[in-house]
């Protein structure tokens, strides 16, 4: 076996990997610990993208710093979001069949708007890094790919010691976990909630900016993601933020070495079987708890 | 005298019916409805939203000279999202609620197919735009396929990338197309090819349209070692491919073939000198070989209307060709003095057409009777700059011979 071949084929799965928890992360949050079933995040992702991509162009800002600029504005976006969805349907227990309607309306809604302010054509982001590469050893990797896995990892990190460390984040996974219990503590479930929505589109931002970086963006490519996101949550364990992060570099890892050795198109069966065969053995995900 | 008087003013009021008669009757009529789906979004919306464009200005270019058969034309048009399951209801309802007096097709081949089912059934003259070997199980008299893919599209399309890799005297080859219609068609035509020539293919995979990373694509190509790197691919695949194979330092003589997007003036400009060097298909670049008759006043109206509009800026890859192919249309429609389809299909099955891309003269299976795809190749390009693309010389044309502008810069990186 090619040694460059098989080390080249893991450093470039796990680029892959890392991007791929950046895009899910946001959603793992929401669907995985808020039991929302927000199918336009990846359309938020999208929105991310173009709104990146007007800072690169308008003012040429770095892509990366774009998408955390606007984070704080996804989070007031997302909380507000949350408002709507909690007053029109979580509060009258119709949040099931019709939240999900409602949220496939937005994600129309988001799409529609950016093709209404930007037309149709495919958007790109431009950066001294990305088109260049480092060796080390016998391992190339493309900064394009380096630095959304960094700013991944940061990323996801970040999210997990506030989960993990502060009374917020501990109100937020006990909400996922007894809603009840935490009213009972004198806590408000909803302004939780609404806290964590706004997190979980705030981390779309960043994941837009990583997401222009690698390839083109047109409204509507965020739906190509919608399948790869919702296998890594279920795959991570529902809401585990560590879950997430192993999951999507276990669907990288074997896109690409599936890829390298097998064949491109069989990329997505071995995924996809792989995470069948888990939650067969592990119906709970692999950080996940029953 | 009064009957002098009388005679004055008759000829006088036919005098105004005469001068006035052409623009009178062409407002006057009944609309001409042509109906079709659109690749408004999607994959493919960028292309089908330049096309619409052109295609309104056939239409405004037509009925300020009075329309067709003295009537004004009307469009009628729904977006199929480039979703070819919609497709197929979008013709069905031109047809039988609208009830469109002529059909032509959406943008790309993998929504042309679909609607070949419902409009063979009504016995309707289908003008394609660029769907690649369409046909070729249908069958059907009366498709006509304006992209000059040539006789034998699958395998014409890519004949000219071939041909320089023989002129060169390569010897193997890596195919990798997308999981998708039109890639299929063209990396079919492309191994087709590669077996006639004779050369040793070392890769032949497909990849899923969502690729997010081609490096693991491209090492695994790379590992062949082959002299020759054919692409069938989508336009965000074509700049993941592009940007991997300047990060790999991709080591073939000659790579590119049958790359969607690269077309497009926001890809070119991005991509910038990421592109040089590579050898890609085309059907219109700024040359002299190309300067057919109306080319530079439709690109200045084009131009002028797609500004501000999200579009393709330049207009070099499709919207020409929108414009011809309702040209082809329409100065049939105006010769045989009908709608009927069966008279339609006849005369332009026998007619060379006078178009924006030049003489249009269809073969028997409705494609081009002569192949004109172009292979072209990208050449001193700078880092974002949109306006050479407008000038000769940074797009090559290396086949065919008949256009032919520049010899090839070979190797593909040295």
């Amino acid at each position: 076996m090619d040694a460059s071949l098989f080390l080249n084929a893991i450093a470039a799965g796990i680029l892959l990997g890392g991007f791929y928890a950046a895009v899910a992360l946001g959603l793992s949050i929401v669907f995985g610990q808020l039991d929302i079933v927000n199918i336009a995040h990846p359309a938020f992702i999208v929105a991310g993208s173009y709104l990146v991509f007007a800072l690169n162009g308008g003012f040429g800002l770095d892509p990366v710093i774009a998408g955390i600029l606007l984070m704080p504005i996804f989070f007031a976006v997302g909380v507000f979001v949350y408002r709507v969805y909690y007053a029109a349907f979580e509060r009258t227990g119709r949040e099931s069949l019709a939240g999900l309607a409602f949220f496939f309306g937005l994600m129309f809604v988001i799409e529609v708007l950016f093709i209404i302010f930007y037309g149709v054509d495919y958007r790109l982001v431009e950066a001294d890094y990305i088109g260049k590469q480092i060796e080390i050893g016998l391992v190339g990797i493309p900064w394009r790919m380096l630095v959304p896995f960094c700013a991944a990892l940061v990323m996801t990190g970040a999210i997990y010691l506030f989960m993990s460390r502060t009374f917020l984040g501990r109100a937020i996974l006990a909400v996922s976990q007894d809603r009840l219990a935490l009213q009972l503590m004198g806590a408000d479930p909803v302004k939780i909630k609404q806290i964590a929505f706004g997190i979980g589109i705030a981390t779309a931002a960043l994941a837009g900016a990583l997401l222009i970086m690698i390839g083109p963006v047109e409204p509507t490519i965020g739906r190509l993601y919608i399948g790869r996101i919702f296998a890594i949550i279920v795959l991570g364990g529902m809401g585990s933020i560590p879950g997430t992060l192993v999951a999507a570099l276990i669907i990288g890892l074997s896109e690409s070495i599936v890829t390298t050795y097998i064949g491109p198109s069989w990329a997505p069966t071995v995924a996809f079987g792989f995470l069948l065969i888990t939650l067969a053995v592990r119906p709970q995900g692999l950080f996940g708890r029953l | 005298m009064r009957f002098f008087k009388q005679l004055v003013l008759a000829i006088a009021a036919l005098a105004v019916v005469v001068a006035y008669s052409p623009q009178v009757s062409a407002q006057s009529g009944k609309p001409i409805k042509i109906g079709f789906s659109m690749a408004l979004t999607g994959v493919l919306g960028a292309g089908g939203k330049s096309a619409l464009i052109a295609m309104e200005i056939w239409r405004d270019d037509v009925n300020k000279k009075g329309g067709l058969l003295g009537r004004p034309v009307e469009l009628v048009y729904y977006d199929d999202a480039t979703t070819p399951a919609k497709v197929p209801a979008i013709y069905t309802k031109l047809l039988n609620v609208d009830k469109v007096d002529l059909v032509v097709s959406s943008y790309g081949t993998d929504v042309i197919a679909p609607a070949m089912p419902i409009v063979m059934r009504s016995g309707k003259v289908f003008l394609g735009l660029f769907g690649l070997d369409v046909n070729h199980k249908f069958k059907y008299d009366r498709y006509f396929q304006i992209m000059p893919a040539g006789p034998n599209p699958a395998q014409d399309w890519s004949r000219g990338f071939f041909d320089i890799a023989k002129e060169k005297g390569l010897k193997s080859v890596a195919i990798a197309g997308a999981d998708a219609e039109f890639a299929q068609n063209a990396v079919k035509g492309a191994r087709a090819n590669a077996k006639q020539d004779g050369l040793n293919i070392v890769y032949d995979k497909s990849f899923p349209p969502s690729t997010a990373d081609f490096t693991p694509i491209l090492r695994a190509i790379q590992a062949t070692n082959p002299d020759i790197i054919y692409f069938g691919s989508y336009p965000a695949n074509s700049v993941g491919i592009v940007k991997a194979a300047n990060e790999l330092g991709l080591k073939a003589k000659l790579v590119g073939g049958g790359m969607v997007g690269l077309q497009f003036a926001a890809i070119m400009k991005n991509l910038g000198p990421g592109l040089n060097n590579l050898v890609n298909y085309d059907f219109w670049v700024p040359a002299k070989t190309l300067k057919f008759p109306g080319i530079e006043e439709f690109l200045k109206k084009y131009q002028a209307a797609a500004a501000g509009k999200g579009v393709d800026l330049l207009g070099h890859y499709l919207p020409p060709w929108a414009y011809a192919y309702m040209q082809v249309l329409g100065q049939s429609v105006e010769a045989t003095k009908s709608l009927d389809d069966k008279k339609l299909a006849e005369y332009i099955h026998k007619t060379t057409f006078n178009t924006v891309v030049g003489p249009v003269k269809f073969g028997k299976n409705g494609e081009w009777a002569t192949s004109r795809a172009l292979m072209i190749q990208f050449r001193g390009i700078k880092a974002n700059n949109l306006d050479q693309f407008k000038m000769e010389g940074t797009r090559v044309v290396l086949k065919p011979d008949t256009v032919k502008s520049g010899d090839i810069m070979f190797p593909y990186k040295k």
